[in-house]
């Protein structure tokens, strides 16, 4: 891998200075409800999310994992029936109060998701296009920010020649790392990541899985997914969801090797799930 | 699953498999499928026979009437050795300036369909007019078009017929479109959204581009509809003999011309009519070709 912290000097300093403490919460949910319709999927999750560290987010399917990153980034806003009650606070905002802006909200908070979504156009168009909602950058820094997010996310290399041509014809792996390209182009504080590497091979999935541990030096980053092996490697913190609540969360050597309560045990030995 | 494999499983209630049943099964079911089969060849022969004795005498018919005065030459009284020039150009113009007012309209109906009123009752009101829009039959819309336009301002004029046609691409736009857009899947939708990018700019530079080859194949779809429209011109623009450009007065076309000469007495006009249906066939060939190459290239 030649991933190099790549710094290009357009890019001013990212919104979270290095001096911060690695321990703060970045997000700290308390008492989250949340509702599909009538159903309440999330049952009082109280989480903190640590600055500039991997949260995991574990447990069987249908247990609200992947429901709590929609939450963070107001991606329910888009279904009528779909709501959140309780506290997200991040920066002293409730993200999911009523005044939130959200698309100001989701340049902060980036998402992204099972399956590679590359916009149909050029690679260096799907890049641009996050960028452009929410600054005003020359061509020469368009194509600096281009290329230091596709250096951050290992894709330069593959794709320097082709930037201008259909981000559609990349391999899969080579999509969803766009995908993340994209998300950290338009810098973020937190990227959330729902089960990235399912849809892909061993070999993109080890990619992703070293790009996440690169890319925990300047981003909050969430994770849902389903294999263990990966939230171990991966996850600073892990977070064990079973049936819409959190049961325990813990540091990922702590969680897999002795976990407090008996529901992660028998999860993560695979008993259930 | 072979045999051997089921009767391994012991615990399949009822009486053991008789390979005896089971071929007689196999056999009938053959027999069936040859029948359908049959069946199916002789309808879709039937079709085709059809199909290719129009085009066949379209073809000879129409070669007999063509020639370079077809294309040079206004349409001139029996006997004058006429062309169809008139005719040609007002169908181009009026089915592009038809399509250019229905169009957006349509693109615009479609769009609010398929992004703000998927399941609200007011989408599907519009929803089921313009269903029901797409079926009228086109002499309504002729009629139509003859109320609101031609009666009030006292005469035919191609403006009224590019009303006409238009009215007839908007129900076919709004369909496609709003299909086209349905088809986009709700994660890249979410993708575009979880950038902070606002609804319509999603609509308008994700959406659209991403529907683009299935809206642009619905436009010239209606396009070649409305070309061999006669039915909602006679009541608009009328026809004209003469040469004329002025949207404000009657306008040839080449249905309605055909219509007109078809059921004359004068050969030479007859052989015209000929000529005509064939030019339209074969442009209509040529924008449905256009369309399947632009979809094909897209996916």
């Amino acid at each position: 891998m030649s991933v190099t912290t790549h710094q290009s000097p357009g890019l001013g300093g990212l919104k979270t200075s290095p001096t911060e403490d690695l321990n703060t919460a970045k997000i700290a949910i308390r008492g989250l409800d949340f509702f599909y319709g009538d159903n309440r999927a999330l049952k009082g999750i109280a989480l903190d999310f640590p600055n500039r560290q991997v949260t995991g987010l574990i447990g069987p399917s249908g247990c609200g994992k992947s429901t709590l990153l929609r939450v963070l980034n107001r991606m329910y806003d888009l279904y009528p029936g779909q709501r959140a009650t309780g506290e997200a606070m991040m920066d002293g905002i409730n993200l999911i109060g009523p005044d939130v802006d959200v698309n100001a909200l989701r340049a902060r908070i980036g998402m992204v998701f099972q399956k590679p979504t590359p916009f149909p156009m050029t690679i260096y168009d799907n890049i641009a296009f996050g960028v452009k909602l929410h600054e005003k950058l020359s061509k020469a820094e368009m194509d600096e920010r281009v290329e230091w997010c596709l250096t951050r996310s290992a894709l330069w290399g593959e794709a320097k020649d082709r930037l201008h041509t259909s981000a559609m014809g990349l391999s899969g792996g080579q999509q969803q790392r766009l995908c993340i390209a994209r998300t950290i182009a338009v810098r973020p504080e937190v990227i959330l990541l729902d089960e990235p590497t399912s849809a892909l091979d061993p070999i993109s999935t080890l990619k992703i899985e070293e790009l996440i541990d690169e890319l925990k030096s300047d981003f909050t980053i969430a994770i849902v997914t389903h294999n263990m092996q990966q939230a171990a490697r991966c996850a600073d913190q892990v977070a064990f969801f079973y049936l819409g609540e959190m049961v325990e969360c813990a540091p990922a050597a702590q969680l897999f090797t002795a976990p407090r309560e008996k529901r992660t045990q028998e999860y993560v030995t695979g008993r259930f799930g | 699953m072979s045999a051997t494999t089921l009767s391994a499983a012991s615990a399949v209630p009822g009486p053991a498999k008789d390979l005896r049943v089971s071929e007689a099964l196999g056999r009938s079911r053959h027999r069936r499928n040859m029948i359908v089969k049959v069946l199916c060849l002789a309808a879709t022969g039937i079709g085709l026979l059809f199909l290719a004795s129009i085009l066949a005498t379209l073809v000879w018919r129409g070669m007999a009437g063509i020639s370079l005065t077809v294309f040079t030459t206004s349409t001139l009284p029996p006997g004058s050795n006429g062309g169809l020039l008139n005719a040609i150009v007002g169908s181009l113009i009026q089915t592009m300036i038809g399509a250019a007012i229905g169009t957006p309209i349509g693109l615009m109906v479609g769009t609010y369909l398929a992004e703000y009123a998927r399941d609200s009752t007011l989408g599907n009101a519009v929803r089921f007019v313009s269903d029901v829009l797409l079926s009228a039959p086109s002499i309504l819309i002729g009629l139509f078009v003859y109320q609101l336009v031609v009666n009030p301002f006292n005469g035919f004029s191609a403006i009224a017929g590019c009303l006409a046609l238009a009215v007839i691409v908007i129900p076919i736009v709004v369909r496609t479109t709003e299909d086209m857009l349905r088809l986009i899947p709700a994660t890249l939708r979410e993708a575009v959204i979880g950038l902070g990018a606002p609804k319509w700019k999603m609509i308008t530079l994700v959406c659209y581009r991403a529907a683009r080859e299935g809206i642009m194949t619905g436009v010239l779809l209606a396009i070649a509809r409305v070309a061999g429209e006669t039915a909602p011109l006679l009541f608009t623009s009328l026809g004209n003999l003469n040469w004329s450009t002025d949207l404000t007065k009657p306008m040839a076309s080449l249905p309605v011309t055909i219509y007109q000469y078809a059921g004359s007495a004068f050969q030479d006009w007859i052989d015209l009519a000929w000529a005509g249906a064939l030019l339209i066939t074969l442009g209509v060939l040529a924008i449905n070709i256009i369309a399947r190459l632009v979809l094909r290239r897209g996916v």
